[in-house]
């Protein structure tokens, strides 16, 4: 079996070190720093820049515009459209009626795959049988197949379950193609927990579901933080299963959103596009700005050990 | 008029009679109609499906073409909860399924019907006839063999519009001379691919069959097939500098006089349309790219699912008519821009456009669409030739060996 | 099962002396996915690639005929080019890109939230419409191009989208433009917890702070690159949202990526066959990387 302990000893006694980073007094060196952070932003920024720009423009303007010019009339008509009006077939009412059903799929999803996926790790790690690392490495394999090779024998799969067509069919295909990086992040995290933590637990008398709950996750708030913004940046903006694993009734938003944007015939309301995939986007998008913290704490004591 | 009438008093009894059989039913339909005029047009046989019936049409839309939909459709068949209607493209598409015995028969009702009187050109319910029973019905039809040229470019130019492909390649130089695109293409392998069907169907019938149909490899070797990748040759140096992939993103620089002329099926007329240009006046519709005006005969197809239901059986029957009957037919077609799929239908209020289309299908000169000829594994590998050929500067002997064997080894 | 592991490592590992048959109830939904899921379904791929399934899967074999195609199919041998050339750039660049702005932020600097947040909001956007951006920024009419000749250098040409020798290139900048941020902010958390110690000594010794990072500090994160490197590669084989949204795979098939040969042979070819057997060459791909890594990874240890 492998030893981890090992291999986690040294940066263990590392971490947690928040003492003065190596001052840099030289200003030069400073202004090259901001110099550069300024252009890598200027990279990321350009694309929203033209995004936001053009969503805040009427078709006219689109048309004849330079793309990154602001807009000589400002109209919100396209976030307006986007969210309630534009027409995805028959139903005229935009992204609004995508939107509930988005998050009664995302919410289970992320849910239950975080659950499976931490009690993985913790077995993975605390609880090692044999062989358990070699399921891990299928697991890990999975993170690699293409998902529309999946598509058919999953159809069978949830055939033979009766799930076809069920929202709880779809909560289960995220939760297996979610399962091989966030197990690989539980796995990590709870590998950097002091073992001593175990130990006492496991003398005290505490069982696997005791030591899980009363010891482990409380502690493990920052990896469960982390894993919840992979989770519920993919499944909100995941498309394929969505139309596939469920019906009309329930589909997505982003359903929604590839009607409006991907219209093959007829012409292309760019800025209606551009409304509408920010709008999709600010639900991820709120999750990062309120966990900022946690994320980086989480990262730091999750991957970063493993 | 008076089938009309007659119709609605048909379905009117029949709704009379049965009231009991005729529960209402929830109808999923799944297609892939999304835009402006599109959506009008489905809306039509949306209300005219709630009006005739009880029952009400769940509308299932998702966009991007057939390749996005498809996976969705025959994900949900296999996996055995299906929709009650799906568009389908006419061809050879849905056969296996049909095959498998997924698919509801629909022929009492089409015998009830007479749809093969009614249904023109024929082939279109041979397309959905397999071992003598129908499956499908057929909803309209779409042809590719059109050019559309932009007079105001031809202004700019200083020429005289042109009438066909060959003055459109003699006038080349002087549009580019004076700025203008001679050619304008999405550069995607389905818009090419037009190029080589047209190029083929414009030369003559006998040689497209040869082709498609027959397969016949001294044609497929022949210097009239090899003519045809001459004239490829010629397209690519027309529409060199193109820099556009959606295929109506091309119909705009037709609009604008940015450049001449665009080979694009007859459901460009509806860009025109909402840029407000006049056939004739602003543009001009070239039948057979101005060579042999015949029209293939594309299009799209209502499919039923098999759904162990009686009372979805009926509403899908229900469906089925009302799809195939002479208002929604007119109605329907005229917002699509497409043709109806039965001769006795009146479409006076259709565009010049759509009226040299509706003549030529009358006066029969009607082919069989490639996707009905040949395998849709083909007619993707011919769209991946086609896009590469207009990608690089492949040789016109490269792509027409590559071609050959294509076709060749279809089966 | 537990007496072995007893016998093998008592002293280091107690834990491993509590086996409990919860921890294997509990793992059952991962070996249920792992076995029914990801072999199951890798078999059952792999088994309908020597078919001639064509819109539904059929068991109507025909040997190694789907492969002979395959390799002898021009889009498929471009995308097999591209996907190494894009691949072995684009992980190189993310991790180096990643770890220079991860070094950057760690320097203290003001409104390290902001730049972070800057950095991350790609992730959380649909490549559907992400990329119709970059096609707009890379236009030659309207985008860079244009606005510089606009500025009165006419001669100015950046046109990578239409050239099959820069196309990928293109598609670089989007897909890093998308994916970085992630990658540094994981690396940014771990460069948290590397020791001042480390720096205090390397400051000491008058070691420049390049030769820090690349000797000390790099190795060390060593972990978190890993994580970062699995991320980033399950995201290149996977690639095919970014390829669709901004060339479409061309101009010609300049562009084409192995995800997108499988899913067009699927679903618009309808030839179910063809792709399971590209999807079968890019399984065995991962497996000759995936393998040896995990021995290296794994067995050695096992064995000391």
């Amino acid at each position: 079996m492998v030893d981890l302990s090992q291999t986690y000893t040294a940066p263990r006694r590392l971490a947690g070190a928040e003492g003065a980073k190596p001052k840099r007094r030289l200003s030069g060196n400073r202004i090259m720093i901001y110099g550069i952070l300024c252009l890598i932003s200027l990279y990321y920024i350009l694309p929203l820049w033209v995004m936001v720009m053009t969503s805040l423009k009427g078709m006219p303007e689109v048309r004849v515009g330079n793309i990154f010019a602001p807009p000589v009339e400002v109209t919100f008509q396209p976030w307006i459209k986007a969210w309630a009006e534009a027409c995805t077939g028959l139903n005229c009412d935009g992204l609004s009626r995508g939107f509930w059903n988005s998050v009664k799929i995302t919410v289970p999803s992320v849910i239950l795959s975080i659950i499976v996926a931490s009690v993985n790790g913790y077995a993975l790690v605390n609880w090692k049988f044999k062989g358990s690392e070699i399921f891990f490495g299928i697991l890990l394999f999975g993170a690699f197949i293409p998902y529309q090779v999946m598509i058919y024998p999953i159809v069978i799969i949830l055939r033979e379950l009766g799930l076809m067509g069920d929202v709880w069919g779809l909560v289960l295909v995220h939760t297996i193609f979610g399962m091989p990086i966030l197990t690989l992040l539980f796995r990590n995290y709870f590998a950097s927990l002091p073992e001593e933590l175990f130990k006492a637990a496991r003398v005290d008398g505490a069982g696997f579901w005791g030591i899980f709950f009363r010891v482990l996750v409380p502690m493990s708030l920052p990896i469960f933080t982390v894993a919840m913004i992979l989770q519920v940046t993919g499944i909100w903006n995941d498309f394929l299963f969505g139309v596939i694993y469920t019906k009309p009734e329930a589909y997505p938003m982003t359903v929604q959103l590839n009607n409006i944007v991907n219209s093959v015939q007829g012409v292309k309301e760019y800025n209606v596009n551009m409304a509408a995939t920010l709008i999709t986007g600010l639900v991820p998008l709120s999750i990062y700005l309120l966990s900022g913290k946690l994320f980086v704490r989480g990262i730091a004591a999750g991957a970063v050990k493993g | 008029m008076k089938t009309q009438i007659m119709r609605r008093l048909m379905a009117g009894a029949a709704a009379l009679a049965m009231p009991i059989a005729a529960n209402a039913a929830d109808l999923e339909v799944t297609h892939w109609w999304t835009s402006g005029g599109e959506a009008n047009a489905v809306q039509e046989l949306a209300k005219a499906f709630e009006a005739k019936t009880d029952h009400k049409w769940v509308d299932g839309a998702i966009a991007g073409s057939g390749n996005t939909a498809r996976p969705v459709i025959i994900s949900r068949i296999i996996g055995g909860d299906p929709m009650a209607a799906t568009q389908l493209n006419h061809g050879k598409q849905a056969q296996e399924l049909i095959e498998a015995g997924l698919m509801l028969d629909l022929t009492d009702i089409a015998e009830e019907g007479n749809w093969a009187e009614i249904i023109q050109p024929k082939s279109l319910l041979d397309a959905c006839t397999v071992d003598g029973r129908v499956y499908c019905v057929p909803l309209n039809i779409h042809s590719i063999q059109w050019m559309w040229t932009s007079n105001a470019a031809f202004e700019k130019a200083g020429i005289d519009p042109v009438n066909n492909w060959e003055e459109l390649k003699a006038a080349a130089p002087k549009l580019r001379e004076a700025g203008i695109l001679p050619l304008a293409m999405g550069a995607q392998g389905w818009q090419e691919a037009y190029l080589v069907h047209n190029f083929l169907s414009g030369t003559s019938e006998d040689l497209y069959y040869a082709v498609y149909r027959d397969k016949d490899e001294d044609t497929l070797n022949s210097d009239a097939v090899k003519a045809v990748f001459e004239e490829l040759n010629a397209a690519r140096d027309m529409y060199a500098g193109g820099n556009v992939q959606d295929w109506n993103l091309a119909t705009a620089k037709v609009i604008n006089g940015e450049a001449a002329a665009q080979v694009m099926g007859d459901w460009a007329q509806g860009e025109f349309a909402l840029a407000g240009q006049k056939a004739g006046e602003d543009y001009n519709c070239l039948i057979g790219m101005g060579g042999e005006p015949s029209i293939s005969t594309g299009g799209d197809a209502f499919y039923f699912p098999l759904i162990d239901n009686a009372d979805t059986t009926a509403a899908q029957k229900e469906l089925a008519k009302v799809l195939i009957s002479p208002e929604s037919q007119v109605a329907f077609n005229l917002k699509k821009g497409s043709l109806p799929v039965r001769g006795d239908v009146d479409l006076a209020a259709a565009g010049p456009c759509m009226q040299k289309g509706l003549e030529t299908l009358a006066a029969g000169k009607v082919i069989t669409g490639t996707d009905q000829l040949i395998t849709p594994d083909a007619v993707g590998q011919i769209q991946d030739l086609m896009a590469e050929f207009f990608g690089s500067d492949m040789s016109t002997e490269d792509a027409h060996a590559a071609f050959v064997e294509i076709i060749l080894n279809d089966e | 099962m537990s007496v072995t592991d007893h016998a093998r490592a008592p002293a280091r590992r107690p834990r491993r002396l509590i086996s409990n048959p919860m921890a294997k109830i509990a793992a059952l939904p991962m070996i249920m996915t792992a076995l029914v899921i990801f072999i199951g379904c890798s078999l059952w791929t792999v088994v309908h690639s020597f078919t001639k399934s064509k819109l539904l899967p059929s068991t109507q074999f025909v040997g190694f005929d789907q492969y002979e195609r395959l390799w002898g199919t021009r889009r498929w041998l471009a995308s097999v080019e591209n996907i190494a050339i894009y691949g072995v750039v684009a992980l190189v660049f993310s991790l180096v890109l990643g770890f220079v702005i991860a070094a950057l932020m760690d320097q203290k600097v003001r409104a390290e939230g902001a730049f972070r947040t800057i950095i991350l909001f790609p992730y959380s956007l649909s490549f559907i419409v992400t990329g119709l951006v970059w096609q707009w920024i890379l236009n030659p009419d309207f985008g860079v191009q244009g606005i510089v000749r606009g500025w009165g250098w006419e001669s100015f040409t950046f046109d990578p989208l239409h050239n099959p020798d820069t196309v990928l290139a293109a598609m670089l900048m989007a897909g890093l433009w998308q994916g970085t941020g992630l990658v540094a902010v994981i690396l940014l958390a771990a460069l948290r917890g590397v020791d001042e110690d480390i720096w205090k000594a390397s400051r000491v010794d008058g070691v420049p702070a390049w030769k820090t990072y690349i000797f000390v500090v790099i190795p060390i994160l060593r972990p978190a690159f890993m994580t970062a490197t699995v991320l980033i590669a399950t995201g290149i084989v996977k690639l095919y949202d970014l390829v669709v949204a901004l060339t479409n795979g061309g101009p010609g098939i300049a562009s084409e990526m192995p995800a997108k040969y499988v899913y067009d042979a699927m679903f618009n070819k309808q030839n179910l066959g063809q792709g399971f057997a590209a999807s079968t060459m890019m399984l065995v791909s991962v497996l000759l990387i995936l393998i040896p890594w995990a021995i290296f990874e794994f067995g050695g240890k096992k064995r000391g």
